[in-house]
């Protein structure tokens, strides 16, 4: 990121503004369209200055989403998971036989998906075979390993590790509290879970897992972002972005970084896909770009009211990042060069 | 059971502007209190929105038989802010006395409708600010029932107190704090206004078991006599060592 000088300037006129009709719920570049999630149940897909509108969930609410820069894929409300490719395909993946809410999706290797509902766990593979499990509890996190056929899914005191296509039960890690988001390291040897209880949760994976606790947050940190080399995570919830190191052990008895410290609750954080530069989103509206190694710190949009940032997508190259906001407000900053 | 109702009112907030309220609807023998302190225990949710009242319906036909039976529905009658007293027409008019005193006896303060086929205006089930500190203007029961207290047996049961002018906020919070802390399993529902030695505007609090919120609201009016009240509804409650600690608090 040489791009980016070391004293604080705006880029706020290189933000092209976007405008929805109701709360982002998650966006993702796949290829060079930008695709929007939204709370009314439709999809907006960005390409070249043109939106085209996909009604995702007719008359029914989008409640989550997530995307492997080919496919965005959703659930809501009405009990189906659809996933949208770039070219405006949309396919119904998985539909709940009971109707009930889509509280989880994730992607996973070779176009796998998974998603819950209730206590029921689903994994779909790209054949379109399905397997099952029921979980202790409703989950709201879902995680594939970056290899292999695994998925991780957070629940009331734990997390389960699954292999979809294996006869044996999941293997069971607990820990006390109601665990609410997933993600897995990208050289798959740790697993992170934030917690309703203002606190993340980590297990180094191996024969015996160890713990580790990130606790201190004034909220619960919902958005987990790892560096692009795997060695840092950021988080949500506090007035500053959170980043542990995942270096060697972990961060297990070592101090946080603190980054961008405003009078503002950081609502979402997103590393860049090749450098240590995190984008940092407030729940004022604000949005900061942070060079993690001087700190120092660029506008790329001032407070707005009642437009707190609840998505961050950085696009492959990492020259474009696409932001959108609670009141359906969005905007595509392109870095200069 | 609390992430699941945060995590469905997190759906919904998402989607503010699509409804008019949220109205959870709990099974038939729940507590209400774990419901109710998810919207002062849960930041996301206590931002986004507002708890308003606690409605209970209680049937006229069965419901003594539910007291004697079963405690959480004393704890329901014991927590509403409104109560619709339904199937009227399949009770005498003595019986329904006597079950309306039952209710009396265990919150004189509810909003109190007697129904068939629950047909009550909307508007007197939303909307109600029960929660709000700026809508706790009195604390008047809605109905005196001059012979409450031969019900004192229930163990589920209102207790109010008094204090003809000021109290000391240094002795009354460190007081109703701890009070809140050790006897908070046992206090389903308290509210209070208070005159703060010293102190131009009323103190009003409301909690729910050893949650409290409360805060100065407006000036007390000339013509108003500034007193100190609070009002307890629970389960057990020490009479004696309560009122006793609140008087203690006097300025």
């Amino acid at each position: 990121m040489d791009s980016i000088p070391a004293q604080p300037v705006s880029l706020t006129q290189h933000v092209a503004p976007l405008e929805h009709a109701s709360h982002v719920i998650a966006m993702g570049w796949l290829g060079d369209t930008l695709a929007v999630a939204l709370a009314d149940g439709t999809v907006a897909l960005h390409r070249d200055g043109i939106t085209t509108t996909i009604a995702a969930h007719p008359d029914a609410g989008l409640l989550v989403a997530a995307h492997d820069r080919k496919r965005l894929v959703t659930g809501g409300d009405d009990g189906r998971v659809v996933a949208i490719s770039g070219d405006d395909k949309v396919e119904e993946l998985g539909r709940d036989a009971k109707r009930r809410w889509i509280d989880a999706v994730a992607m996973g290797p070779n176009d796998s998906i998974a998603w819950s509902a209730g206590k029921t766990i689903t994994a779909r593979e790209a054949s379109g075979a399905l397997k099952s499990f029921e979980a202790p509890s409703s989950a709201q996190g879902l995680a594939f390993a970056p290899k292999g056929y695994r998925l991780m899914v957070a629940h009331v005191n734990g997390v389960s590790l699954w292999f979809p296509n294996a006869k044996a039960a999941p293997e069971s890690l607990e820990w006390k509290g109601s665990h609410l988001d997933a993600t897995w390291s990208p050289d798959g040897r740790f697993i992170v879970t934030s917690l309703l209880e203002n606190a993340l949760h980590g297990w180094r994976l191996g024969a015996k897992p160890s713990h580790m606790r990130m606790t201190g947050y004034p909220a619960k940190p919902r958005s987990l972002s790892w560096s692009h080399d795997g060695l840092w995570l950021s988080s949500s919830g506090a007035e500053a972005v959170i980043i542990w190191p995942f270096q060697g052990d972990g961060p297990q008895g070592k101090a946080p970084r603190e980054c961008g410290v405003r009078r503002a609750r950081v609502s979402q954080g997103a590393f860049h896909p090749g450098s240590y530069v995190i984008a940092a989103g407030y729940d004022d509206g604000c949005i900061l770009l942070i060079r993690m190694t001087d700190a120092s710190e660029l506008l790329v949009r001032p407070a707005v009211r009642d437009s707190a940032i609840t998505a961050f997508a950085w696009d492959k190259p990492g020259r474009r990042l696409a932001f959108g906001c609670a009141d359906g407000q969005g905007g595509i900053l392109t870095l200069p060069t | 059971m609390r992430g699941d109702l945060i995590r469905i009112l997190d759906g919904l907030m998402k989607r503010k502007g699509k409804f008019d309220a949220i109205i959870v609807e709990t099974t038939g023998l729940a507590d209400p209190a774990p419901v109710a302190q998810t919207f002062f225990v849960d930041q996301d949710v206590g931002a986004a929105t507002r708890l308003d009242a606690v409605v209970t319906v209680a049937d006229a036909k069965w419901l003594q038989d539910r007291l004697k039976d079963a405690p959480e529905a004393r704890n329901q009658i014991a927590f509403a802010d409104v109560i619709i007293l339904n199937k009227i027409d399949l009770v005498t008019p003595a019986a329904l006395a006597e079950v309306e005193a039952r209710i009396r006896a265990i919150n004189p303060y509810a909003k109190l409708h007697r129904t068939q086929k629950c047909d009550v205006p909307v508007s007197e089930l939303l909307g109600r600010n029960a929660f709000d500190l700026d809508r706790i203007l009195d604390l008047e029961p809605d109905f005196l029932e001059e012979g409450h207290h031969h019900h004192h047996a229930d163990d589920v049961r209102s207790l109010s107190f008094r204090i003809d002018g000021d109290v000391d906020p240094e002795k009354f919070m460190p007081w109703i704090n701890d009070l809140t802390q050790i006897d908070g399993p046992s206090i389903l529902r308290a509210k209070g206004i208070l005159a703060f030695k010293d102190e131009p505007k009323r103190f009003v609090f409301q909690g729910v078991h050893m949650i409290l919120d409360g805060d100065l609201q407006r000036d007390w009016k000339p013509e108003e006599t500034r007193s100190s009240r609070m009002v307890f509804i629970g389960r057990d409650l020490d009479e004696a060592k309560i009122r006793q600690g609140f008087l203690a608090c006097a300025a």
